[in-house]
């Protein structure tokens, strides 16, 4: 009986610690503007694929479409950006910063660890959005 | 005579320092958004660099979230690194 107790108690530590390994993570990559749109879809979508191929769950996704850039990057004044918010182990993101190097359709990217605050403030945001959709609709 | 009070020529002009104050603090915001540059904006001179703490009134803790999000935007290309005539 108590060895049970034992085995439950550990299983259940057991599941706190992996729970812990998912961390929420944000991350947003500039496409280069000359892929036509089909391939601008293409690209992001193999990104979201490896994503959710890695044991991620995908929270949020956002098309941001084309943008002006701030600055130049690789002589180009434009961008395709696209946003994927997901949850996921941290060995991840080291492997999909590698497929992000190797990619040349990728000018750049940026990936960061979310706190509790940003999870909240991304939340918030969201609902807003939404909330406002459905006003113009309605 | 001694007693008479002194006179200025002009009147002295009497400054009133606005206590300046951390927006963050005040207003509750806990996270600072880097995808939001119209906001970092407030944060930057001109030439798109960090203005002090002394001058936007930030306290530290903030202050550090702020040069964080500014950073991380200009790595995005969302904000310049350098820039002539910004706002």
């Amino acid at each position: 009986m108590q060895v049970s107790n034992l085995l439950v108690s550990f299983a259940s530590l057991l599941k706190i610690t992996t729970m812990e390994n998912h961390k929420q993570y944000e991350t947003v990559f500039i496409m280069n503007p000359v892929l036509s749109d089909e391939q601008v879809k293409e690209c992001a979508q193999k990104f979201v694929a490896m994503i959710k191929d890695q044991g991620a769950k995908i929270v949020f996704e956002n098309n941001w479409g084309m943008r002006k850039l701030a600055y130049p990057i690789q002589k180009k004044t434009n961008g395709f950006y696209y946003l994927v918010e997901f949850t996921a182990p941290g060995d991840l993101i080291a492997r999909l910063e590698v497929e992000y190097r190797r990619d040349e359709r990728i000018m750049r990217f940026l990936t960061i660890a979310l706190d509790k605050h940003a999870i909240a403030y991304n939340e918030k945001k969201r609902k807003n959005a939404t909330e406002k959709k459905a006003d113009t609709v309605a | 005579m001694a007693s008479e009070q002194i006179r200025y020529l002009a009147p002295p002009t009497v400054e009133v320092t606005k206590k300046k104050y951390c927006r963050f603090k005040k207003t509750g915001i806990k996270y600072i958004d880097y995808k939001d540059e119209k906001f970092l904006l407030k944060f930057v001179n001109e030439q798109g660099k960090l203005l002090p703490r002394r001058l936007t009134g930030t306290s530290l803790k903030y202050q550090r979230k702020v040069g964080e999000a500014v950073k991380r935007a200009r790595h995005i290309a969302l904000m310049p690194f350098v820039a002539d005539m910004m706002k």
